[in-house]
């Protein structure tokens, strides 16, 4: 037990400085975004927090496991689509659409992490992008997803039965609820003995191996739980907007999360989710002007990898540890 | 009417031939990655933009000055080489040092850059790019008919291949360039300017890209989307095949193509997805893929 804590408190300095920084940080976000409805549009905040979570998937993968999956839209876009058929063609509530969206995410995260962990390094992310542009035609293809429409009018439904989510403070909070949960999954996932084992295949898969683990197995486990989280984002996502289209399942979304998470910060926990936001806030902004997003995009891509690897939050963190 | 599996036979040549341009096109396409990947390491995500470059530079060329397509068929591939060896420098040459998969992160970057801007320009509707007059036509080989310039495509990008695999394999400079992948430092201890090797070995693969474009320009539409959807089947073709040899490269590019013709023929709502099916496949049984070597 003794050994666990001490653990716990040294990789919570390495991810987010001291451990009381990042608590403060977390009660400073929480404070936040509780706040925030009464000071920005609800469907923006919930854009950026459907966006967050998603990020924050994705980073269990890559910031802590060190695979590089380019083929998140899968599990983000595939959940939204049976999200939207159950809820509105099933007529299920939304808890339970959101919730058989993610499920699905998991049971298609099994199929591809055992394909995909059979490679390293970058035939990962080439594999995962292939798998999951056969998750695209598919949902270009089947009748169900109705092709460049997409499933329009999901209704947003009564969640429990009982809170009217075409609310719009309604619908907020219970995004809020879906984000938290999430990301304190995450958070309790990266802190546990499994996500120490996790950090050292990131760091040395050879020596994992040779102290006995069996690195397959927690790899396809994480891969896993990112796809349901994603899952759980896009189903989530489905509900806000009432909308599945194939955006969400092309391999544009891939990329689009693998930025938040490289400008956030890859590896930090909180560097997703002010990723996310960055992102989010400048497409809207951009959308207004003449400029194309993609170049934009694409730009900021370079830069980051060029000369800001950290991301935000890492460098940050990096900073105050050189001071401290 | 005879039937071959209760297939007419006109339609089954048709769908093969198809495949076999389609084949074409990846085994260019994986060629270039994999000369690439051997040399520099990187997965270069932006050799589908550079396809659709190429198909662009020759119809601006076109549009534009006037230079026709054989010129093109020259031209396009220098200013794509010439494109690759200017990323290299400034941009992909800072990474070496690091993790390959921010190379994989920046030539995406890159990729997106340049599609969005020919989107930006030029819309995403395609621009018609007329077949030269030389091949315009066909032959009617008795089983079916070949349009000329169809085969010409097929001839082409096969004498391409073979030359890239000779040029590697059997010449005193393909030497070099393998031995520089298997020890850089020695090599260049030896005297040769690897850098420089890696530069030109960047650029050369673009280059192929690029060729690959001007082909297909008659072929497919001159678009700005053409190669973002190409290349995500060109990384399953590399997946595949594996990295480790040129003429695995070319052999899984071609065999795939065929393949996906057939299943056009037999069973047309999957040929969009048989080749990452194949792939799931491969990798369960053999996962360095069919050629490649397990490090």
């Amino acid at each position: 037990m003794a050994t666990d804590t001490h653990a716990v408190s040294r990789e919570t300095a390495s991810a987010t400085g001291p451990a009381t920084p990042g608590l403060l940080a977390m009660g400073v976000l929480l404070a936040v975004l509780l706040g925030a409805p009464f000071l920005l549009y609800p469907v923006f905040l919930m854009k950026v927090l459907c966006f967050a979570l998603f990020a924050c998937a994705f980073n269990l993968l890559i910031g802590f496991a060190g695979l590089l999956s380019f083929g998140h839209a899968a599990f983000f876009g595939g959940a939204a689509y049976i999200t939207a058929h159950t809820v509105k063609v099933w007529g299920l509530p939304p808890e339970i659409g959101i919730l058989l969206g993610a499920l699905f995410s998991a049971a298609l995260g099994l199929v591809f992490g055992m394909i995909a962990i059979r490679r390293q390094g970058i035939y990962f992310a080439m594999i995962t992008l292939a798998l999951s542009q056969m998750v695209f035609f598919m949902a270009l293809q089947l009748p169900f997803t109705h092709g460049e429409d997409g499933i329009q009018a999901v209704p947003r439904g009564t969640l429990f039965g009982v809170f009217d989510l075409s609310q719009p403070l309604t619908m907020y909070y219970t995004v809020l609820v879906v984000f938290l949960f999430g990301f304190l999954v995450i958070w309790r996932t990266v802190h546990s003995p499994f996500g120490q084992v996790l950090k050292a295949i990131r760091e040395n898969e050879p020596r994992a191996i040779s102290l006995g683990y069996r690195t397959d197995q927690y790899k396809l486990l994480a891969f896993v739980l990112s796809a349901s989280l994603a899952g759980l984002a896009g189903g989530t996502k489905a509900i806000v907007f009432q909308l599945a289209t194939l955006t969400d399942v092309q391999w544009q979304m891939s990329g689009e999360v693998v930025l938040m998470t490289l400008l956030g910060g890859m590896g930090t926990l909180f560097g997703p989710v002010i990723g996310a936001a960055l992102v989010v806030t400048l497409e809207n902004y951009l959308a207004a002007t003449n400029l194309p997003v993609p170049v934009v995009i694409g730009a900021i891509f370079v830069v980051c990898v060029l000369v800001f690897r950290r991301g935000i939050v890492g460098e940050i963190a990096a900073r105050m540890k050189r001071r401290g | 009417m005879p039937t071959i599996f209760g297939i007419p036979p006109q339609a089954l040549f048709g769908q093969l031939l198809l495949g076999l341009i389609n084949g074409s096109f990846y085994a260019l396409l994986s060629l270039g990655l994999a000369v690439i990947f051997g040399m520099l390491n990187v997965i270069n995500f932006a050799h589908g933009a550079l396809y659709m470059l190429g198909a662009f530079v020759a119809w601006l060329l076109m549009t534009q000055v006037g230079i026709g397509y054989w010129w093109a068929l020259l031209l396009a591939p220098l200013a794509v080489g010439a494109v690759g060896v200017l990323l290299e420098k400034s941009l992909l040459s800072r990474l070496y040092k690091l993790d390959h998969l921010y190379g994989l992160l920046l030539t995406f970057g890159i990729a997106l850059m340049i599609e969005g801007l020919f989107r930006h320009l030029y819309g995403v509707s395609g621009q018609p790019y007329p077949i030269p007059r030389e091949l315009a036509g066909g032959q009617n080989l008795g089983f079916m008919f070949l349009p000329n310039y169809r085969g010409w495509v097929v001839a082409a990008s096969l004498v391409v291949c073979l030359a890239t695999w000779y040029a590697i394999e059997r010449t005193q400079l393909g030497a070099y360039l393998r031995a520089a992948t298997e020890n850089p430092v020695l090599v260049q201890a030896f005297g040769i300017n690897v850098p420089r090797m890696v530069t030109l070995t960047y650029g050369f693969g673009v280059a192929l890209a690029g060729l690959a474009g001007v082909l297909a320009a008659p072929i497919y539409q001159v678009s700005p989307l053409m190669g973002s959807n190409l290349i995500i089947v060109v990384f399953a073709v590399v997946v595949i095949g594996g990295m480790g040899s040129i003429l695995g490269a070319v052999l899984t590019g071609y065999g795939l193509g065929l393949l996906e013709g057939l299943t056009k023929v037999f069973y047309p709502e999957a040929s969009n997805i048989v080749v990452f099916v194949i792939m799931a496949v491969v990798l369960m049984i053999k996962p360095a893929g069919l050629f490649g070597r397990e490090k």
